[in-house]
């Protein structure tokens, strides 16, 4: 039977002291399981933006990790407001941060670009008024 | 021989209680207490010190040579590290501690600052360039270095790729002997004054089994009051023509030094270990791509903190600041340090990833381990009350699980396993007074 590691992670609205610990978290996990270091990094930016977007957005949500010999799968969630226009979301440097959270370093509308660029598979539902899923899949050969 | 000095920290046995106070701060979770005594898990250990700092019993300490060491060569140079001028105290200026060295037996002293302002300008010139990756993280704290090679493979590309101050001034010291003086090679010994024990191992044990350019480190604890004691006995200070360093050399002792030099750009001074683990963290998360330098040093207050000074790092500061203004109202006397080719300062070879905390090499393994050892944490009360010897409930865990450890080990499921016992005991004992009754 193949071993599948798993993680469960809380993420809170409004928190940037706590955001990004899931993914550092993940990051300690697959050095520890002989990740290569290269997959580490992309794996833990991706998680670290869909984290981080959740927390902007998403009005915190939660974070599942799955881990076998082949590849992560990473599904973020939130039950925030969704994105209208995906495909407009998806571009660099297109943000619907307020000014407050921009002030702060974040918000530069590089999130979903980022994580396309580091993800192997990157599968985004989302619905207005509903909520955001955010599946991040890097596969480790 | 080697293996002796792998480490420059290392266990006092016999002053060891076995306490966990070190536990509790190794930043890599490198000690463990077994058998009622620290022990150092070799792999894991970086040298910075904070085991030396923080136990209450002295048990911890930083092997360095003796000072009678330097008798085995006939000509020896003394490389002071800047530190060193912050120990003493007002009225004890740079040129008598200079002078001093001089008078314990040295018959060539270049000072490291020297070598700092050399490496400061190649910094600058290497800052320049384009193609680095940014943030440049500097190399000058060796146990950073090692940190870095453990716990941060993606930031190897950002340290900054230049010999340190202490390497510099030994080729250069050992370069300008034989040259002005045609002293011979072999006939040589340099020996860096050091307020560091990770500077120990980098001359012992070099990065990827380089060959350094020290002969000996000795320690300013060791020095200290032979140093003293010659200085109370100076009266005519006529310090001969000696090229002293500027100030930005003798800065780097302190944290913020390093990167002082620079005019421009974004730069991060951070010391202390554990806040250097915090701006890493962010370094790998790719929020500090905006900085261009970082300069961090593993001690609180830079190497003025080392654990081989005498006096407390926020009273050298003090000392090494007035020393600072001095040379800053005094630029005359100082000589801005150039080097020829700054292409020449630069890393042959890079430093290598460290996997050690590395579970197990075949995947399926790995996983099936971490799996297990988040069973038994689950297991554990999650005090991390640090009895068992581990520094945290996991941490007992991924001992068990490396089989270093027993699940017994913690306290608690070693009650429980004596209340166990103790019951069933009863039961027994009760089993055995029916017996009586019967009889």
């Amino acid at each position: 039977m193949a071993s599948v590691v798993e993680r469960d992670y809380i993420i809170p609205a409004n928190d940037f002291t706590i955001a990004g610990e899931a993914s550092s978290n993940v990051r300690k996990i697959l050095s520890q399981l002989g990740v290569a270091p290269d997959i580490v990094k992309r794996t833990s930016i991706a998680m670290y933006e869909a984290e981080i977007n959740a927390v902007i957005h998403g009005n915190g949500g939660q974070a599942h990790v799955e881990i076998d010999e082949n590849k992560i799968v990473i599904t973020i969630s939130d039950q925030g407001p969704g994105i209208e226009d995906l495909e407009l979301a998806m571009q660099e440097g297109y943000s619907t941060a307020p000014d407050s959270i921009r002030e702060m370093g974040f918000g530069a509308g590089m999130g979903l670009s980022n994580m396309k660029k580091n993800s192997d598979i990157l599968d985004i539902k989302t619905a207005v008024n509903e909520g955001t899923t955010v599946k991040i899949t890097v596969f480790f050969k | 021989m080697e293996q002796y000095y792998f480490h420059s920290v290392t266990l006092d046995k016999s002053k060891c209680k076995g306490c966990t106070n070190c536990i509790k701060y190794c930043p890599t979770e490198a000690i463990r207490v077994r058998n009622g005594k620290a022990v150092i898990i070799k792999e894991r250990c970086i040298d910075c010190g904070v085991c030396i700092r923080i136990c209450p019993y002295h048990a911890k300490k930083a092997v360095t040579d003796p000072l009678d060491s330097i008798k085995n060569y006939s000509y020896k140079i003394a490389l002071p590290a800047p530190t060193l001028y912050g120990q003493f105290g007002p009225g004890f200026s740079r040129e008598r501690i200079v002078l001093a060295l001089k008078q314990y037996g040295f018959d060539y002293v270049f000072e490291v600052a020297r070598a700092a302002e050399i490496v400061t300008n190649a910094t600058k010139s290497y800052m320049s360039n384009n193609d680095i990756k940014k943030p440049v993280i500097s190399s000058a704290c060796p146990a950073v270095v090692r940190f870095i090679q453990i716990r941060f493979p993606n930031l190897i590309d950002n340290l900054l790729k230049i010999e340190s101050p202490m390497e510099v001034a030994a080729a250069l010291s050992r370069q300008e002997v034989n040259e002005k003086y045609g002293i011979p090679l072999e006939e040589i010994g340099v020996f860096f004054i050091s307020p560091c024990a990770a500077k120990v191992t980098g001359v012992k044990a070099p990065y990827e089994n380089r060959i350094s350019n020290v002969d000996g480190v000795l320690s300013i604890k060791d020095i200290f009051i032979p140093l003293l004691n010659i200085m109370k006995k100076q009266d005519n200070i006529t310090s001969e023509p000696f090229s002293l360093s500027s100030a930005i050399g003798v800065s780097w002792a302190m944290t913020g030094g390093e990167s002082s030099a620079f005019k421009d750009g974004r730069r991060i001074a951070v010391h202390g270990i554990h806040n250097v683990n915090d701006i890493l963290e962010e370094a790998v998360k790719g929020n500090l791509d905006s900085i261009d330098f970082i300069e961090a040093l593993a001690c609180p207050e830079g190497c003025l903190g080392g654990p081989l000074v005498v006096e407390n790092p926020f009273i050298a500061k003090v000392n090494l600041n007035n020393e600072i203004e001095k040379i800053k109202m005094n630029q005359a006397h100082s000589v801005p340090q150039k080097h020829k080719d700054v292409k020449e300062l630069e890393w042959k070879s890079t430093v290598e990833y460290r996997p050690i905390m590395k579970l197990d090499d075949d995947m399926m393994k790995a996983l099936e381990k971490m799996n297990m050892i988040d069973k038994i944490t689950e297991s554990f009360p999650g005090l991390d009350c640090g009895a068992c010897g581990a520094p945290s409930c996991r941490a007992l865990a991924e001992d068990i699980v490396r089989e270093n450890a027993r699940e017994t080990d913690c306290i608690f499921k070693l009650r429980e396993k004596v209340n166990s016992i103790a019951h069933q005991l009863h039961q027994i004992d009760s089993t055995g007074s029916m017996n009586d009754d019967n009889q």
